[in-house]
């Protein structure tokens, strides 16, 4: 697996919607089964261009989520490979009957891609924000649930997720976003990446999505006080890499989650599950603690919930000193 | 069409459905029975299917979205021959291929899982759209109940049908006023459901649900109209032919085993008398 950690803390001169739409339009020029469906939101992810190409497999379902949901489950009964976008509360919350019966339980997949991951809804407020959206989809069996963090890795997700044949859930961001790998990094759904590892690391964190900058922070400034810690960008939530949780908390001894959603049903609880049956662990847990979404930017959300570098230092010296 | 012909498979498929929620002991009678003209009509008439290979991609698809009329498909799909019909006889046991409501993973011959109300008229319509995309001849026929379309979802699909031109999909309400608590002119009044249907944009036609060569002339006419999906709204009699189930329109019964015997025996003669 090549890796290439650019991890300067700077953003991406590109959307990183783009490596959803134009990554899809390459597909759907490759192989003719590849459909989208959108809700009235392609002007918020780029994907106009899709059915203006390709307007026999790229359609509106306008403001009905729930129906497109349904749409995208008997397209795929025809043997289509379906992606479904809307903003990740919808993706989730509204049309989760929906994907569960129609399409899950069914054996049908659609791969389901939420925008404006946890806090990234920011000026759209806490009706939009989806705090909980990887937490439903976690509790569908056999869904493959992702949270990327940059442009690298989306673009990866949505090429591999086609292969799925199950249900996947993809939250994203659409606009600004930390560049955190070169562009020839290779991703396998279902592996974590370790960023950072050595032989005497007093904690792993794990993390994924627009955490993952922030825990490469945390790991600067435990670095500059002679605290070694081992770094994992877990953007596959489910099926979680098992095998690499436990052996970071083997050699570690104590974890530190970092999510941009409720620690309730997210990451956190996936690593803990894992670490509960396995090998028990101390662990903290960095995300939003059990609280609705507000208005505001996206910084100051993310001071306002603890998402932070420094509440990812904080936690680590809590989980060291617990071992 | 052979009338004769069709109307003696309904009548064996209202036999048949009997025999398979007797098998249980109790089930969703009242909703499968009256659909039992319509299901002769379309798999002894009109629809082209396979039971040897019930995934064929250019097959005619139904789907249930009333999923818990289960059991009229299943009499139906044994009598076609997509397996040996005793094999129905076990539905809802522990691991049966016929459960309450229709599941695509378990029974050859359903096209889509239903069960949760409304989402069976959306994967049909996204079946239909598939269909056209793929450049197939066939249709979709997308069976709703009455008490099913209060289900907001049911609206948004026509929308789409309609937003969409798909053709090649036929909506039937099953349209035989009563739903679990009651008459559904007491729980949700639809007012006229053919007219609202109409004013989504669809090809509506309101037949007797009872009248086999009625049911066949409005999907020949479904056929021939271009351009827009059809819906046909099907006046029927819940319960129809069930001895214990028609007088009360039950939505679900459990009758006593003589009441079973009564039912069993009058779809029986039903069916003597018809072949004569």
């Amino acid at each position: 697996m090549k890796l290439e950690l650019i991890a300067k803390h700077e953003k991406d001169s590109r959307a990183c919607r783009d490596a959803f739409a134009l990554t899809l339009k390459d597909m759907m020029a490759a192989d003719k089964s590849v459909c989208y469906v959108d809700c009235d939101l392609m002007g918020c992810v780029n994907t106009k261009q899709l059915m203006a190409a390709y307007p026999d497999r790229a359609y509106e379902a306008g403001i009905a989520e729930a129906n497109a949901a349904g749409v995208c489950a008997g397209l795929a009964a025809t043997g289509k490979k379906v992606y479904l976008h809307t903003f990740g509360t919808f993706a989730s919350r509204r049309i989760y009957d929906q994907i569960y019966m129609s399409a899950a339980y069914a054996d049908l997949p659609v791969h389901v891609f939420g925008s404006d991951a946890g806090v990234c809804a920011a000026f759209n407020g806490g009706t939009h924000m989806p705090l909980e959206d990887a937490a439903m989809y976690l509790s569908i069996p056999k869904a493959v649930v992702t949270d990327p963090c940059d442009y690298a890795q989306l673009k990866a997700v949505t090429e591999q997720v086609a292969d799925c044949d199950c249900v996947t859930y993809t939250r994203f961001v659409r606009k600004d976003i930390i560049r955190v790998y070169g562009d020839d990094t290779e991703f396998t759904l279902g592996k974590g990446v370790v960023l950072h590892e050595s032989s005497h690391d007093a904690a792993t964190i794990i993390t994924s999505g627009i955490m993952v900058d922030e825990a490469l922070k945390a790991y600067e400034a435990l670095d500059a006080e002679g605290i070694a810690v081992r770094v994992v960008d877990m953007f596959t939530w489910k099926p979680l890499d098992e095998e690499l949780v436990l052996r970071c908390a083997a050699e570690t001894g104590a974890i530190v989650t970092a999510e941009n959603h409720n620690v309730v049903c997210g990451l956190g609880s996936a690593v803990a599950n894992c670490l509960a049956k396995n090998h028990p662990t101390v662990q903290e847990f960095v995300g939003v603690q059990d609280m609705f979404g507000q208005v505001g930017p996206q910084s100051f959300l993310m001071d306002e919930y603890g998402l932070r570098a420094s509440n990812i230092v904080a936690a680590v010296k809590k989980a060291i000193g617990r071992k | 069409m052979d009338t004769k012909r069709i109307e003696k498979l309904a009548a064996q498929i209202r036999l048949e459905t009997l025999k398979v929620i007797h098998s249980r002991g109790f089930g969703h009678v009242g909703g499968s029975m009256d659909l039992a003209d319509l299901m002769a009509v379309l798999y002894g008439e009109v629809m082209h299917f396979d039971p040897k290979n019930p995934r064929d991609p250019d097959r005619d698809w139904l789907v249930l979205s009333k999923g818990h009329a289960g059991p009229v498909a299943y009499a139906t799909f044994g009598i076609m021959g997509f397996y040996p019909m005793a094999e129905a006889y076990t539905l809802n046991q522990p691991h049966t291929k016929f459960p309450s409501h229709t599941d695509r993973k378990l029974t050859p011959g359903v096209d889509l899982t239903t069960g949760s109300l409304g989402q069976g008229v959306s994967a049909a319509t996204g079946a239909a759209l598939g269909d056209r995309i793929d450049g197939r001849k066939n249709h979709v026929f997308c069976v709703i109940g009455d008490g099913e379309a209060d289900e907001g979802q049911v609206w948004e699909a026509f929308h789409f049908a309609y937003a969409h031109k798909l053709d090649n999909i036929v909506f039937i309400i099953d349209n035989n006023g009563y739903q679990l608590d009651g008459k559904t002119v007491d729980i949700l009044d639809h007012g006229d459901i053919a007219r609202k249907a109409e004013g989504f944009g669809l090809y509506t036609q309101e037949v007797n649900g009872h009248d086999v060569e009625a049911i066949y002339q409005a999907i020949q006419n479904a056929y021939s109209t271009k351009g827009v999906p059809s819906c046909i709204v099907l006046d029927t009699i819940k319960g129809k032919g069930a001895t214990f189930a028609e007088p009360k329109r039950e939505h679900s019964s459990q009758p006593s085993e003589e009441a079973w015997q009564e039912a069993i025996a009058a779809a029986e003669k039903a069916l003597r008398e018809v072949r004569k």
